[in-house]
Parts: structure tokens; C-alpha cells; sequence
């Protein structure tokens, strides 16, 4: 399956953060590489989207929208470092 | 011609009744996936059932030994999309666990790629499920799951999963990958069982 870069979750996950995602570093569970958003692979399907980690696969988050509900997952991110203004 | 007949399927004058609430008819095949499509050789490919006791295993071909059947079935996506009379050959989870025993209730299925998703044992049995290893009498093509997917028909279709490698039995009904993240623990779709 085709997938996009990190920066494909700019849309997608502006309605949740207040910040810009794509800039912010995160640090995998899986191998522990920080790295920013911008170069996770995104998979996206109808069911959902899938972050996975640049380095080993491992899913980074996961967003599943429904209607008026949406589950934003980050279950494979230890921190997520953010740049303050 | 002096008349027009109306067509099929043109809207929901005449639902079809084998259709679960919400899920709209498709005659392709759309392919939905959380990561790339692993590659799985058959020479190396091993179907496993673990319980609290040991392992049970087979190698493709001692899988392919088994007693296979053709299932024809309806299948539906929690996407909303449905598919009817579909055709599958797979072996029975009967089969598979004839000689399986465990005090557990619960199964996590287990893929190559990692893909997890959680059934009761109650749910797999009697005729309920395979592991299925063709679609439309051709070998499963790996972005449907070849070599081998679980084909769970009666629940929404991210139970079947691509690429199964493992059943685990476990104590409790815990979560698997999509149930992790918002999708329902168990799935039914005429019961609309999509999310929490």
C-alpha cells in the first residue's frame, strides 16, 4: 500500500493540536528514534490513519474519525517535543 | 424500447435484506490496511495456535493437508461497505483446533506486519470461521492477506485478519490494534457494533 509523508498529518491533525504536528519531534517506542512528525509514513485508509515510524514500522498514532467523534491514538510515542513561540 | 426498466441497486427502494444497517453494496474489492503489505513466503510461512500449554504448528504444507472447504459468504467493512456472495476456500478453525485445548475463552489473532485483532473463542468455532488460503478459486493475493488471512464473516471484516500468523489464547478479551484505537471490542454488524 502507497503511503504519504509525515507532512500529510498537517490537515488531519490541525483540529486537535494547537500546534503545528508536522514540526513536532516525537520519540518512537518501538527503537526509540526522535524524529519529526514530517518524516513518519502515514497510512490512510477509510478505517483510519496509521503513523508509523520512519526507522522500524512501529506505529507512531493512529486517527479514527467518525461523524462527530474522532480517537487520536499515540499509544507508540513516548514525548512528543514541541516548540514553544 | 417502450420502456425503461429501473436498474439495480439505484437506491434504497429495494434494500436487500441480506445487508446490515448502514452498509451500502460494492462489487469491486476495496483494500483497507494500517501499514505496507508484508511479504510472506510459503516456504517459510507457519500457522501457529498457542495456549497456556504449548504450541501447536503447521508448515504451509502440512496446513495445506488439512481438510479444506469452500465457503461462500457475505462480508461487510466497517467502512460501510458490504460485499455479497463472496467465495473463499480455507480450512475451519474447528479443524485447526480439534486438538487444541485451553481453559481460555479469548483469542488474539496475530499477523506478519503485526496487525492484532481480539475474538471469543465462542465466536471462531461451529462453522463460524477459517483461515482462508483462496478467493474466487485463485491463492489470495497479498494485498487481500495472502498467503493465509482469517475470514470471520458474521463480524465486521477488520476481525478476518491479513496475513494471520498466530492465534493466542488469553484469559480476558483484551483489545486488539484497531479496538485499541477506537473501533468496537467486538464488532457485529447488525448490531452497528463500529466504535466504543
Amino acid at each position: 500500500m502507497d503511503h504519504l509523508d509525515g507532512n500529510a498529518l498537517a490537515g488531519p491533525l490541525a483540529d486537535y493540536f494547537a500546534f503545528d504536528v508536522t514540526e513536532a519531534r516525537a520519540r518512537c517506542n518501538g527503537c526509540g528514534e526522535v524524529a519529526e512528525f514530517a518524516r513518519a509514513l502515514v497510512f490512510a485508509s477509510p478505517a483510519g490513519t496509521v503513523v508509523r515510524c520512519s526507522s522500524c514500522d512501529h506505529v507512531l498514532a493512529t486517527l479514527v474519525e467518525a461523524g462527530e467523534r474522532a480517537w487520536l491514538g499515540l499509544s507508540g510515542v513516548s514525548a512528543l517535543e514541541v516548540r514553544r513561540a | 424500447m417502450s420502456f425503461v426498466t429501473r436498474g439495480f441497486g439505484g437506491g434504497s427502494r429495494d434494500r436487500d435484506d441480506r445487508l446490515p444497517p448502514g452498509q451500502t453494496l460494492v462489487q469491486d474489492f476495496p483494500v483497507l490496511s494500517a501499514g505496507p503489505t508484508p511479504e510472506v513466503d510459503t516456504g517459510e510461512w507457519e500457522f501457529r495456535i498457542i495456549t497456556e500449554a504449548g504450541t501447536h504448528r503447521w508448515s504451509w504444507d502440512e496446513f495445506n493437508a488439512l481438510p479444506s472447504e469452500d465457503i461462500a459468504t457475505d462480508i461487510h467493512c466497517v467502512t460501510h461497505w458490504s460485499k455479497l456472495g463472496t467465495s473463499w476456500r480455507g480450512v475451519s478453525l474447528d479443524t485447526l483446533f480439534e486438538n487444541v485445548e485451553s481453559q481460555f475463552d479469548y483469542v488474539m489473532a496475530r499477523s506478519y506486519g503485526g496487525y492484532t485483532t481480539n475474538v471469543p473463542l465462542d465466536e471462531l468455532l461451529d462453522g463460524q470461521a477459517w483461515v482462508a488460503t483462496e478467493f474466487d478459486g485463485e491463492p489470495l493475493d497479498p494485498e487481500h492477506g495472502g498467503p493465509a488471512r482469517l475470514l470471520v464473516p458474521h463480524l465486521y471484516f477488520w476481525k478476518s485478519a491479513k496475513w494471520v500468523r498466530s492465534l493466542v489464547m488469553m484469559p480476558r478479551d483484551d483489545p486488539g490494534f484497531w479496538e485499541q484505537n477506537g473501533y468496537h471490542l467486538h464488532g457485529d454488524p447488525w448490531q452497528e457494533e463500529r466504535y466504543w
